[in-house]
Formats: C-alpha cells, structure tokens, sequence
C-alpha cells in the first residue's frame, strides 16, 4: 500500500481549499492509497529505457505568433462575476497573503 | 507598525557576512500575451486587454507566442546562460484572485535558460561576478487594487478591484545563484545588478524596461552569516523593491535589520518583508508556510519548446553589442575622461553622441552640443534630450557654420533655439533671423573708430604695447555691432589701425 495518510490528505485538501469532515478524511486516506498503487503500476510496465514524459504525444514547439487577435469588452470580461465595480472584479479582501 | 532595531551598517559589516540572491521579472514587449492573442499593453481601460484564456474560462486552451519563447532565448544568451534543448511549463497552484485560473503558468524543474554570469562593474572599475542559476518563461498576474483600510495596503482593506489586463502578459525570471563575497559593497551590487539586467533587456529591445511601470521587478533575498562560517544563515526575501535606489536601500536595510536579531541571540525569521519607500524600511510579510507548497506539475495543455542549436545560433546572431562592452568601446574611440564619459552616460545622451558623431563631427564637438547646450534645453522641456528634437545633422551643420566663420558660438545657440522652434533648417534660421558674422570691414571699421574714440585712455594703453588692453575695444564693437562680428577679426582691425603687433 502506498503511503497515503490521514495527515496527507487533511494537508491537500486545505491546500486545495476543499473542506472535509473527519469521516471522508478517513475514508479518503484509503481511496487515494489505491488509486496511486494503480497509477504506480504503470512504472512496472516502463523498463529503465522508456524515458518519462509530461504529454503522451510527441508533439513540440506548437507556437502562435505575436499577432493581435480578439478581446472581450470590460461588460464581457465581467458578465459573469459575482461582483464587479468600475469595470473591474471586485473580490473580498483576503488578508495575511501578499 | 513597530519599528524592527537595526544596527549601524558598519557594525553589522564588522561582525557579519552578507550573502544575496534576487529574482528579477522582465516584463517582455510582445505585441500579445504569453498565451492568448489578447494584447499586451500598459495603461489601458480595464479589463479591456482579455479574451477567455486570460479570464481562465473553463475548457480553453493556451497557445505560446513564439516571439516570447525568441525573446527569453535572446535573454538567456545575453546572460551568458545553456538554453534548454528541451523544455517545459508547469501549473503553479494557488488560490488568489491575481490569478483566475488558481495556478500561474510558469516553469519549474526544466527552465528555458540555466547556468548563466554577468560582470557587474561597480562605480570604482571593479568586476564583480553574479552566476545566474535560471531564467525561466512564465506569466505576469492580474493587478489588485485594495480598498478602503488605510490608503491602499492590504492590511485593513475592505475589499479589492481587480484587473486581468496584465494577466497573461510574458514574463521572464531571473534568478541569481547566492551572492557570495560582496561585503561592504552588498548594497552597491544589488543596484549594479539589477541596472544591469534592466539595460540587458532594453538594449536586446525585448522589454520596455521602465521600472516605474513594473517592467522590471526585484525580489532581493539577504542573509547574514558570522565572518568565517559557509553555511548560509536564514534569509528574507524583500518584495516590492521596484527602483534601482530603493533596491541599494532595501538590502542595506535588510543587512542592518538582519544583524540586530542575530545580534540578540534570536534566530532570523525566514519570511517575505515588504518595502516601504516613505520609512525606507521593511515590514514583516507573510511567513513561510503550507502557502508555499505550489504542488508544481507539468502543464498538460502545452507541449514541450524544443530549441533547436540553429534556432538559438540564429538568435545569438541577431544579439546586439552587450551594453557594458559597448560603453568600453565608444569612451576609448572618443577619448573623453572617466568623469566626461560618466557625465555623458549618466545625462542619457551616449547614443546621440554616437550618432552625431557618425554623422560627421568630432568626439569633442558632438559632447559641447549634448552637454552644453542640448541636456540644459531637455531638462527645462521636461523631456529626454534625443526627443528634444535636435538631430546629428543639426548639430553638424550648426557646426560647420561655426567652423566656417559664417556664425560664431553665442549665434549658434541663437540658431539652435530657432531650429527648436520650427523655424527651419541651421543655415534657413541664418539667414531669416540676419544672424550672419559681420565680415565687411566697412561697418566693423567704423564700430572700432568709434570704440576707440569712447576709450581713448584705453587706445593709447594699446598703442603703447599693453595688448592685453584690447579686450575692451572688442567689447564695444561687439556691443555696437549686436555680437554679429567676428571677434577676432575685429581685434586684427584695432592692431592693424593702432599700429601694434599682435
């Protein structure tokens, strides 16, 4: 099994700002402990040769080039915010970050 | 706010080591963002410059700019930097609302550009070498203003506005290896430093480089450790040093403010201080904590950047004339003195010098217009003297009239002033504004009889050998004439009518 605690979990998920009670901590602890036993076993099936990889398509360099194309007016950008003030979002004040 | 105790910078120099590290973001000048087609401009309406890839609409895709992915390539070369064969981004998480998408798209353990130095020269020649571990490609965040609270700082605030425009626009982050050794000059450095990375930048013209505007942005990171020891004691990291003085100021306080806690026993806290212009001083930030664990992972929606060696050759070779070498050159071709040729850099006219010189006037003369007359100008305009409107052929053809006989210097300010207001072109100003030197004799002559005849006490010290005397006449004819003569030739006229050797 892999080494998945209750502290682990509880860590992720206030770094995801995820709230969890005690009961899906535990239950959580166990299932994500599976779950990275499986993905593990894809390490079994690739040799020392099989180089990792970040994408499953050997694709490289797919680049736009510096032209201008479509914004949205400041009334678009904000349609969809829960709160807006002169043209911008506006957003509680979230204090102790920079 | 309670004031942090600090020690005089002697003592702490005395009794500690300090060792530095900064991470500069250049913001790059692409037309468009890093990864949307959204333009990249400063000072726009808000929320004006975004498209749904900047808002981090759910299901879009971010495309590179390939002339930012050219741009950091030049600024890793530039920094004598490898550039990566093969790199790639990664999400850096976390929640704040500079950011919509909760992670900004930068790059971790496979930067563009790594193990890299530049020569710092520090003001009295000497050459301080800075190594530089990375320059990676990432995105700026969008701009937050707080509200309410005590004038605009966070603490305080009731809520904040903000404003995606800058989010998404390129970035590249410079990140130094620990700066060991600089000593008393730590602070000299640290604004060395970053003065040279913002002209590297701008001279590759892949920035804008004004500070003011956070084109250029300095994290300074210092420690202190007791003389004689390697291992590095515990550092801040000091945000918000966003001009070149601030940056001296800010490590030279950091310095006296780290010396003070050693110095009671305690340990340094490590943590992220802000800077204060107004106090000149830093103020505890947040420490470091869970927040900083950014669960890094490769970016699933953008493949890898190959750089291929033609690629980065062909890029070397577009790279211009490092700034420090460039500056070498030009003071040995031009002969000026350390003091002259550090005048002339630090008015902002090296490369109108350089220019009116290749347009045809000598070292010396090209130095008289800038300095003398065209900086002095520029200063009152409120303008950079090589938008002031004076161009090399100007100052070539003011010259020439000069060099000529056709004007003499105090006309050809006058003539200067003209082509500065619109009035045409040096020799057109000459002869609309009658400016010419006087070179009849006839008037000049008669301007000397009556000189003369003012000062007879004066003709007759002249007469009998005191030559020196003949400044007043001069004077007089100058006066007469409205300063249209030639002063020499009129001094020829009044030793050939009194019958005096020159």
């Amino acid at each position: 099994m892999a080494a998945i605690n209750r502290d682990d979990v509880a860590h992720l998920a206030r770094l995801a700002h995820i709230e969890m009670s005690a009961e899906e901590l535990d239950r959580m602890a166990i299932e994500l402990a599976v779950i990275v036993d499986s993905v593990k076993s894809v390490s079994e099936a690739a040799g020392d040769d099989v180089p990792a990889t970040s994408h499953p398509i050997p694709l490289t360099n797919v680049f736009r080039e510096d032209v201008v194309g479509h914004t949205f007016t400041a009334e678009q950008a904000l349609s969809g915010a829960p709160d807006a003030f002169e043209n911008r979002f506006k957003v509680p004040a979230i204090l102790d970050e920079d | 706010m309670s004031v942090d105790a600090t020690l005089s910078f002697e003592e702490a120099m005395e009794k500690y080591d300090p060792v530095l590290g900064f991470e500069v973001h250049v913001e790059l000048n692409t037309k468009t963002k890093m990864f949307s087609s959204a333009p990249n401009v400063f000072g726009d309406e808000p929320n004006t410059n975004v498209n749904e890839v900047d808002l981090g609409m759910p299901g879009v895709l971010p495309v590179v700019n390939k002339t930012a992915v050219e741009s950091s390539i030049k600024i890793g070369l530039a920094l004598n930097c490898k550039i990566a064969e093969s790199c790639r981004f990664a999400r850096k998480n976390y929640f704040y609302p500079d950011t919509p998408k909760n992670f900004q798209t930068s790059q971790y353990d496979e930067p563009i550009a790594y193990d890299g130095y530049l020569d710092i020269e520090l003001e009295d020649g000497t050459v301080f070498r800075v190594e530089i571990e990375r320059a990676h490609m990432e995105e700026d965040a969008g701009k937050l203003t707080h509200m309410g609270g005590a004038a605009g700082r966070i603490q305080g605030a009731d809520y904040s506005l903000v404003d995606y425009n800058r989010s998404g626009v390129p970035l590249v982050e410079i990140v130094t290896k620990p700066i060991e050794g600089a000593g008393s000059r730590a602070p000299e450095l640290a604004k060395a430093y970053v003065a040279a990375v913002r002209e590297i930048v701008k001279n590759l013209g892949v920035s804008d480089a004004k500070m003011e505007r956070g084109n250029v942005r300095c994290d300074a990171n210092v420690s202190l450790r007791p003389h004689g020891r390697e291992r590095f004691g515990i550092r801040s990291e000091t945000k918000n040093v966003n001009s070149l003085r601030a940056v001296e100021h800010a490590v030279r306080y950091e310095i006296q403010r780290h010396a003070a806690v050693l110095d009671s026993g305690e340990p340094v806290i490590q943590e992220t201080r802000h800077w204060h212009e107004d106090t000149r001083s830093t103020t505890s930030g947040r420490p470091k904590s869970d927040a900083d664990d950014y669960r890094y992972f490769p970016e699933p929606d953008l493949v890898p950047v190959v750089a291929s060696r033609e690629w980065v050759e062909e890029l070397r070779a577009t790279l211009p004339e490092p700034p420090a070498e460039r500056r070498k050159r030009l003071k040995e071709a031009w002969g000026y003195s350390d003091l002259e040729f550090r005048d002339v850099v630090n008015a902002g006219v090296m490369d109108s010098i350089e220019e009116t010189i290749a347009a045809g006037a000598s070292a010396d003369v090209a130095r008289k217009w800038w300095m003398g007359e065209i900086v002095g100008r520029a200063k009152v305009a409120d303008v950079d003297p090589s938008e002031l409107g004076v161009t090399p052929q100007v100052i070539v053809e003011l010259n020439k009239l000069v060099e000529d006989g056709k004007i003499n210097n105090k006309m050809a300010t006058q003539v200067l002033d003209g082509v500065l207001a619109g009035e045409g072109t040096p020799a057109e100003i000459v002869e609309k504004r009658g400016l010419a030197v006087v070179s009849d004799d006839g008037p000049l002559l008669e301007a000397i009889d009556a000189a003369l005849a003012a000062q007879p006490d004066v003709a007759e010290k002249i007469r009998g050998g005191k030559v020196q005397a003949i400044g007043a006449i001069v004077g007089g004819v100058m006066k007469a004439t409205r300063g249209q003569a030639d002063a020499g030739r009129v001094r020829e006229l009044i030793l050939e009518k009194l019958g005096v050797e020159g």
